[in-house]
């Protein structure tokens, strides 16, 4: 197995000392098919136990370990130092606050995921002797590719409204919203509507698609926002010409 | 109790004006965006044709004149190749947002794209045949 000398320029900030965060060099002996989490490790159990990062599985499920490496939204664990030529360069996920060197604040996408109500609410509730409610595969593939969103936040580290406009609902949260709407046995996207058809909900899209382009997961948040945009002027159109449609 | 922990979140500042120069995805994203001047640029263009046809046949001969100026055929050249990377760079979008599912299968993305481009096509054909090309 071949090993390399890594450098890795991380951007520390200790909010107990530092004014400004900065960037520290670390050099570290890694083996050429370790991801850039593993370095971090490495450097943390043998160079400097003071630098803090987030990360839980390391296979890509968990959705913690999200920074920006090189200045790309990334899973540190399913990136790789092969490809990963010269110094690489470390920073917290962009557009969220520095918590502590890598760690963010992420109390706002919390607050967004919590309002567009990311789960079930039945269409008709029925108690639980009258079964499971039934589906069929046809009506769980359309929206099956959204259930993949593990909340990894790099779709809003990527998206350049998040960054100008942070009260934006942005990628991920909007795309849970229409995972649930999509469901057939769901009920629950009038309540979800207030919130994701709303201005600054989809409306502050501007299909930039660097969401998609940036998802671990390919859950393709942008083409998820189109169709919300698309479903809510529909929605427009039928409310202020058919008004007897609405109950 | 737990010793106090000190939170002083830092937020990093964003160029507010040149952003978009950070990535090429973000430059691509504002040529396609850009791209609509152009196209605003030649309705008006046309709107003002119009307006020179209803003023009489000496106004609209001046029109056509000024269209045939080396300016003129540069504008145009600009205007098509805008023109031309607007439709190319929406087309590719469209299946995102307008997906057709088939029973537990989805239509292949090019197939979405290829409808626009045919009907593209197909609306192109009809304006020629008012022009009177056939």
């Amino acid at each position: 197995m071949s090993e390399r000398r890594v450098e890795l320029d991380v951007l520390r900030y200790n909010p107990e000392t530092d004014r400004t965060p900065h960037f520290q060099r670390y050099s570290v002996t890694c083996r050429e098919e370790w991801v850039v989490l593993d370095a971090l490790n490495h450097v943390k159990e043998t160079v400097d136990p003071t630098l803090a990062y987030r990360w839980s599985c390391h296979m890509a499920v968990c959705g913690s370990c999200g920074m920006m490496i090189n200045g790309e939204p990334k899973l540190a664990c399913k990136s790789f130092l092969r490809d990963y030529p010269g110094v690489i360069r470390v920073e917290p996920l962009a557009h969220f606050p520095v918590e502590r060197d890598l760690v963010t604040v992420i109390d706002d996408f919390i607050a967004k995921l919590t309002r567009v109500k990311p789960y079930l609410i039945p269409k008709e509730a029925k108690p639980i002797e009258a079964g499971e409610y039934r589906q069929t595969p046809a009506q769980l593939k359309r929206y099956k590719q959204f259930t993949l969103c593990i909340n990894c936040m790099l779709c809003y580290a990527a998206c350049p409204e998040y960054g100008m406009i942070p009260k934006f609902m942005g990628p991920a949260a909007i795309s849970l919203a229409h995972r649930w709407n999509q469901d057939s046995r769901d009920g629950g996207r009038a309540e979800r509507q207030e919130e994701i058809a709303a201005t600054e909900g989809v409306w502050e899209c501007s299909f930039t698609g660097a969401c998609s382009e940036v998802c671990p997961e390919h859950v393709d948040p942008a083409a998820a926002l189109q169709r919300v945009k698309i479903k809510s002027t529909i929605d427009w159109y039928l409310a202020h010409t058919m008004p007897w449609l609405n109950k | 109790m737990a010793e106090q922990v000190t939170r002083k979140p830092y937020l990093r500042e964003l160029p507010r004006t040149l952003w978009f120069l950070r990535h090429p995805r973000y430059v691509r994203y504002m040529a396609r965006e850009f791209s609509c001047f152009f196209i605003g640029a030649y309705t008006l263009m046309l709107v003002l044709g119009l307006k020179r046809l209803a003023e009489g046949p000496e106004a609209y001969a001046g029109f056509l004149e000024a269209l045939a100026s080396p300016g003129a055929i540069v504008f145009h050249l600009f205007a098509l190749a805008f023109s031309a990377y607007h439709s190319i760079t929406w087309f590719r979008l469209t299946p995102k947002a307008m997906p057709v599912q088939l029973g537990e299968n989805f239509l292949p993305d090019g197939v979405i794209a290829g409808a626009h481009y045919a009907g593209w096509a197909l609306v192109s054909l009809v304006v020629l045949w008012l022009a009177g090309a056939f």
